[in-house]
């Protein structure tokens, strides 16, 4: 069996995001990383492996992104995926969500996975739909935000929240599956695989290579524009209190509270 | 003139509240474009006059089809269907997690433009402008579309509302797609841990990863009883699904919205799926060791600190305060 994990470079979380005014699209230069919901993706397929019961043959991890988008897959390596493919182009950048899966679905087309995993969100956009592009364009069953999988030869058993408690959902492989962060706690690699991470494979593929027709990709052929970026409403800025002396700290949070008449 | 076709979530009998809001937004909308609104519902025998009281939200139809419920890929394969023989321009979507996979999906599969998280849709030159908060709602973006458009509201983003119209039923049968047929819900709804009252509080103790494992909730469990009276203990998505409480506790994104006079978050770091179901509280007090987290950024009073060292003392200045 083989597994697709798909990875994302997303801004370290303690970078403050912006938007580029002069594309209009989020400035993803300075400090990256891998996304933090990916990392349960990446472990999940590591359990499978591990687990004994699946003959898994290969994890490999998948990004779309310029050339710093390596680092991502550097880190997927690092936690244990066998090979990572970079899908990297020009004419890919400025994709909308379903151009990007549209890009994604492509390369991982060729692969022929029987499972392919992703983490819940991306840390950046906010976005919670790329599994389900991927899975349309695929043809295959999809599901997100799964806490809890039992994969089989032919099917994987999942369990997820959804509007009205928790579905238990069972998909016929090939599927793609969103994994939720409570799906497991994912491990830090160790040193030695920090370091043997860069000898693992990695292929770039092109646009052309992954097949991908170039009319619908990139900001041309996407289907969406956003733009005309504004300021909310704003709510008038809390109080904030730094704990530096815990009853002092208590005193006056009882005293907010009880100015207010909420005790 | 455009057409707007809006997802009809249903559960045991009832259409969900988000749904019947997209409808209400989604009537209002076609109407400013000459256009009609209406609604798609999918589910096993579910009853005409049912889906007839869609009408009273602003559908002139309800496009109904057997299917399975609270799966995203058979509502796909109907609405696509719908939208083609129909020439609709846009669909349009209440919010939660099977409006964000079906919304997907289906820009997917008609080659649509799609925006998630959508707080407000405008009309302008009789096409759709959906606009969406980002950067952690610190900026609102403007989603133009060139041709087909897929709206996904965020939670609560629309309000419903009757008119007291009727809509005419149209019965649809398509064809589902191989990956809609690989698909089976087991079981659906299940109601995991105890069934907490936290709806009708009026002051809510709510924790989330911060505390750290389970038995955080002891702590919050003691700050509650101390506020006494209607007081009750919340959670949030990450740790119900962790199990560390009851998802019938669960504010946000696929739990319940509330409102309360106080809401005081422990451990919280406020993301949007978190946001959605609790902005509208009265007053909101979050104590996080993280200065960066999100929740301070629409909390009345942030404090800054180590929940371990500061719930135990506030607990006992507030039984203090309420014994003198």
């Amino acid at each position: 069996m083989k597994i697709c994990v798909l990875v994302k470079e997303v801004p370290d979380a303690a970078v403050t995001k912006r938007i580029d005014p002069s594309t209009g699209r989020m400035d993803r230069s300075g400090e990256k990383n891998l996304n933090p919901y990916d990392t349960h993706a990446i472990e999940a397929a590591m359990q499978l492996k591990e687990g004994g019961e699946l003959q898994i043959d290969e994890i490999v991890a998948v990004t779309m992104g310029p050339e710093s988008a390596v680092r991502a897959l550097h880190k997927a390596v690092s936690l244990g995926a066998d090979r990572s493919i970079h899908l990297t182009d020009p004419v890919l950048a400025g994709s909308d969500v379903a151009a990007t899966g549209y890009a994604l679905a492509s390369a991982l087309g060729q692969e022929e996975p029987d499972l392919v995993l992703l983490g819940q969100q991306s840390d950046d956009g906010e976005c919670y739909t790329i599994g389900a592009v991927v899975a349309e364009h695929l043809g295959m069953p999809s599901l997100t935000q799964v806490v809890k999988m039992d994969v089989t030869g032919e099917a994987v058993r999942c369990e997820r929240q959804a509007e009205y408690g928790y579905d238990t959902v069972e998909v016929r492989l090939p599927a793609v599956i969103s994994v939720g962060d409570a799906i497991n706690e994912p491990r830090y690699p160790s040193l030695k695989a920090i370091m043997g991470a860069k000898k693992k494979p990695l292929q770039t593929l092109a646009a052309v290579d992954a097949g991908i027709d170039t009319s619908m990709v990139g900001a041309d052929g996407s289907q969406v524009r956003c733009g005309e970026f504004r300021a909310p409403p704003q709510k008038a800025a809390g109080q904030i209190i730094e704990d530096d002396d815990t009853n002092a700290t208590v005193g006056k949070i009882v005293a907010w509270l009880d100015e207010r008449k909420l005790i | 003139m455009a057409d707007i076709l809006i997802y009809a979530l249903h559960h045991e009998g009832t259409f969900n509240k988000n749904s019947l809001g997209a409808i209400t937004e989604g009537a209002r909308l076609a109407a400013e474009t000459g256009g009609q609104a209406h609604a798609v519902v999918v589910g096993q025998e579910i009853p005409d006059a049912l889906a007839a009281t869609l009408g009273d939200y602003g559908a002139a139809k309800v496009f109904k089809a057997e299917g399975p419920e609270g799966l995203a890929q058979p509502v796909v394969d109907v609405m696509a269907q719908v939208m083609e023989e129909n020439g609709v321009q846009y669909a349009l979507f209440g919010g939660g997690l099977v409006g964000f996979e079906a919304g997907a999906g289906l820009a997917a599969r008609l080659r649509a433009g799609v925006t998630m998280e959508v707080t407000g849709v405008i009309v302008e030159d009789g096409k759709l402008i959906a606009q969406r908060p980002i950067l952690g709602d610190s900026a609102i973006s403007q989603s133009r579309y060139r041709d087909k458009g897929i709206i996904v509201g965020r939670l609560n983003a629309f309000e419903a509302k009757t008119s007291g119209g009727s809509a005419e039923v149209v019965a649809v049968e398509a064809e589902p797609s191989p990956q809609a047929a690989r698909a089976v819900i087991v079981s659906r709804g299940e109601q995991r841990g105890a069934d907490v009252d936290i709806e009708g509080a009026g002051t809510l103790v709510a924790g989330g990863r911060g505390l750290g494992n389970a038995d955080g909730f002891g702590l919050l469990e003691e700050l509650a009883r101390a506020f006494g009276g209607n007081t009750a203990v919340a959670a949030t998505r990450a740790v119900v699904d962790a199990g560390w409480y009851p998802y019938a506790g669960q504010i946000g994104q696929t739990g319940k919205t509330v409102a309360p006079k106080l809401y005081l978050a422990a451990g919280i770091s406020g993301a949007i799926q978190h946001k959605v179901g609790m902005q509208s509280s009265e007053n909101i007090v979050a104590i996080n060791k993280d200065a960066n987290a999100p929740i301070f950024e629409f909390s009345d009073l942030g404090v800054v600190g180590d929940l371990n060292k500061i719930v135990p003392k506030l607990t006992e200045a507030i039984a203090a305060k309420r014994g003198a």
